[in-house]
């Protein structure tokens, strides 16, 4: 995000933001206050975790293992109550 | 006013907008019917049913809507137009805003009604001021040439680019929508002469995305007004240069402000719509018997002339604000707040009283112009404003 | 100039086309025009009124019309209502009614303020013409023939344009009735 904040001549007309999709700009990972830790031996692939993690900071990879994006994960711990098997644990973040 | 271009034909106020509508080749229409406008609607749709016209026309399910649709289709690049009225208008009262801070460039025409309670079909203005807050550019037709010369050059001037900003075309219900008057219309060619297709800014486009409308919080919606605020400032001239273009290309002319008889007047009358019209036949014949009397009237109340208006009050002695509508609990009608915050500071300014008329459809008759002039001369006399606010016209 | 002219018919009798065809004859002569109906709740059978405003100038004035030059009375039985149809009606103006003679109490009022008074039995020539009683074009022509205000062919050819999309048989049953109510109409002698 950048720090500067733009005059309203600098802001591009109606307010249109015309460079899509950068909220990815805007890193989220600090607001946790507890975070996901993934223990792979444990999981089964379900990926019910990736379908249900609202932000998404859930990474899929191409084996169906998944790993967890912490520049973005909030912690709600969605992911680790809708794991079946347990395979992540909510832990604090420090 | 002189004849200019255009073959003469006889038209409704509705049928007349209608048909520049179809001129203007727009891409797309979306409207719900509301008398006084039904004439509008209905002929648009004949046209694209007909395949007179190469629009999509969406039958949407209310004014709300209405708006909604055209906002998003001019954000995707089309020229559109909507039509209302009363009712209408205040059911889309909350997307008004939008349309204008987005910067699209829908026009709209509004056949000027009267706000229910209770409901009345006939002329008020209330919606025209309704809408005046909402940064939309408005035009005001005196008359049926003016409507259909005036719904052309809205869609000339809401695209430009120096401009960017909707438009409404006001038409006073009934006695110019449904009542049918000589006027010239150009020919489908000359209109797009004058009317080139529109060149979208920032269309919604999937390959390159936007995001229109966003979250703007108390860190930068400020600046965002600010911005929106100096581009309708500015964009006032640019106004004026394409008025003055029209002006030349079809042999009429459009200013801002419409003055009669202010070279010498004493008194005036400052009146919107198409009571201009009478207040000025009214002028006339006072002004073959000597008396010094004036009528000023507003093709452009959005903006609002400001500097033209404080050049034409120079030398009277009092003016009558006349209103076609009412703001309660306000120290005048809306006109009259706007006329008198444009000349609150000048050093030459007369003495303003504010008249309140025409309600629901009441008839202004030249003999409550000749009231309203005997007012001011009155007031002009005294040199002082007993009465700030009066009514003509109504059963006491 | 400028003459103001108030129709007036009951509902579905098509009075407000007889004021339309009349502007659209002066436009074709140049003239500027202000046409329009009376707005109100319309039913068939109620009486409506229909106003229309030439001028050889651009028509500034936007009221109604109070106090009308001419009063055309397309309904043979609307006479009686003699306040209704003179209301306003100018000294020395005109009156056209469809009659196959003016009803005593129009001419008393008539009268009195001095109205020149034409008439024509626009009953008989519609019910020969069209078989049904329609008024409002007989009365136009009528109207044209007594105020001299347009052409005959001004109308006439405003009739095509107007009832074209009809088909050449009304267009011409409809101008048959306007030049026959023209040649019919004549002064009423005090």
């Amino acid at each position: 995000m950048s720090t500067k904040k733009l005059g309203w001549r600098e802001l591009p007309i109606g307010a249109i933001i015309t460079t899509p999709g950068n909220s990815v700009e805007y890193k989220t990972g600090a607001w946790r206050a507890l975070k996901p830790v993934y223990h792979k031996e444990k999981c089964v692939k379900c990926l019910l975790c990736w379908i249900h993690c609202p932000e998404p900071a859930i990474i899929r990879h191409e084996d169906d293992t998944i790993e967890i994006d912490y520049d973005y994960c909030k912690g709600c711990g969605i992911c680790a109550n809708v794991c079946p098997v347990k395979a992540i644990e909510m832990v604090m973040e420090r | 006013m002189t004849e200019g271009r255009g073959k003469p034909v006889g038209l409704s106020g509705d049928l007349a907008v209608a048909y520049a509508v179809k001129q203007a080749d727009v891409d797309v229409i979306a409207a719900y019917p509301i008398t006084p406008q039904t004439i509008i609607v209905e002929k648009l749709a004949e046209y694209v049913n007909d395949g007179e016209l190469n629009a999509a026309f969406v039958p949407v399910e209310s004014e709300h809507s209405a708006l909604s649709a055209v906002v998003g289709a001019s954000l995707a690049g089309a020229r559109v137009f909507t039509a209302t009225a009363s009712q209408g208008l205040a059911l889309m009262y909350e997307i008004l805003w939008i349309a204008s801070g987005l910067r699209t460039t829908v026009v709209m025409a509004l056949a000027n009604r009267a706000l229910s309670p209770n409901i009345n079909i006939h002329c008020s203005h209330d919606d025209a001021y309704a809408a005046r807050d909402a940064g939309w550019i408005q035009f005001f037709a005196e008359n049926v040439q003016e409507a259909y010369d005036l719904t052309l050059l809205a869609f000339r001037v809401s695209e430009d680019k120096k401009v960017l900003f909707p438009s409404i075309i006001n038409l006073d219900g009934f006695i110019l929508s449904h009542s049918l008057e000589r006027l010239l219309v150009l020919d489908d060619k000359e209109v797009k002469e004058f009317l080139p297709p529109k060149e979208p800014v920032n269309p919604i486009d999937p390959d390159n995305p936007k995001t229109y409308g966003p979250l703007d919080l108390y860190d930068y919606y400020i600046e965002h007004k600010r911005q929106q605020a100096e581009h309708f400032k500015a964009s006032y001239p640019r106004i004026l240069e394409l008025m003055r273009e029209f002006s030349e290309f079809a042999g009429r002319e459009y200013k801002p402000i419409k003055t009669y008889g202010l070279e010498d007047a004493e008194v005036a009358i400052m009146i919107l719509g198409s009571s201009a019209g009478t207040a000025r036949y009214v002028a006339r014949k006072l002004r073959a018997k000597g008396e010094k009397v004036g009528v000023i009237s507003l093709t452009l109340y959005r903006p609002f002339p400001v500097n033209e208006l404080l050049e034409a009050v120079k030398g009277l002695k009092a003016l009558a604000v006349m209103d076609r509508s009412y703001s309660f609990g306000s120290p005048g009608a809306q006109l009259f707040m706007d006329v008198t915050a444009a000349l609150i500071n000048a050093k030459e300014k007369p003495l303003m009283f504010n008249v309140i008329y025409g309600l629901g459809g009441r008839d202004l008759m030249p003999d409550h112009i000749v009231q309203v002039f005997e007012m001011a001369k009155q007031v002009a006399k005294e040199g002082e404003v007993k009465e700030a606010q009066v009514w003509v016209g109504v059963r006491e | 100039m400028l003459v103001e002219v108030r129709w007036h018919g009951r509902g579905g009798q098509g009075v407000v086309t007889s004021s339309e065809l009349l502007a659209r004859a002066a436009i074709k002569e140049g003239m500027y025009v202000y046409h329009a109906p009376e707005f109100g709740p319309e039913r068939r059978g109620a009486p409506v009124r229909a106003y229309t405003r030439i001028s050889d100038e651009p028509i500034e004035l936007h009221c109604g019309i109070y106090e009308p030059d001419a009063v055309v009375v397309i309904d043979p039985l609307l006479q009686y209502d003699v306040d209704y149809i003179l209301a306003g009606i100018k000294e020395g103006g005109l009156l056209v009614l469809n009659a196959k003679e003016p009803a005593d109490v129009v001419v008393a009022k008539a009268k009195e303020i001095k109205l020149k008074v034409w008439y024509v039995d626009a009953y008989t020539i519609a019910m020969e013409i069209f078989g049904r009683p329609l008024y409002n074009t007989p009365m136009l022509g009528a109207f044209v023939k007594a105020s001299g205000l347009v052409k005959l062919e001004s109308v006439l050819e405003a009739i095509k344009d107007r009832f074209a999309a009809m088909g050449e048989e009304i267009v011409n049953k409809n101008k048959e009735a306007v030049k026959r109510a023209y040649e019919e109409v004549k002064p009423y002698e005090y």
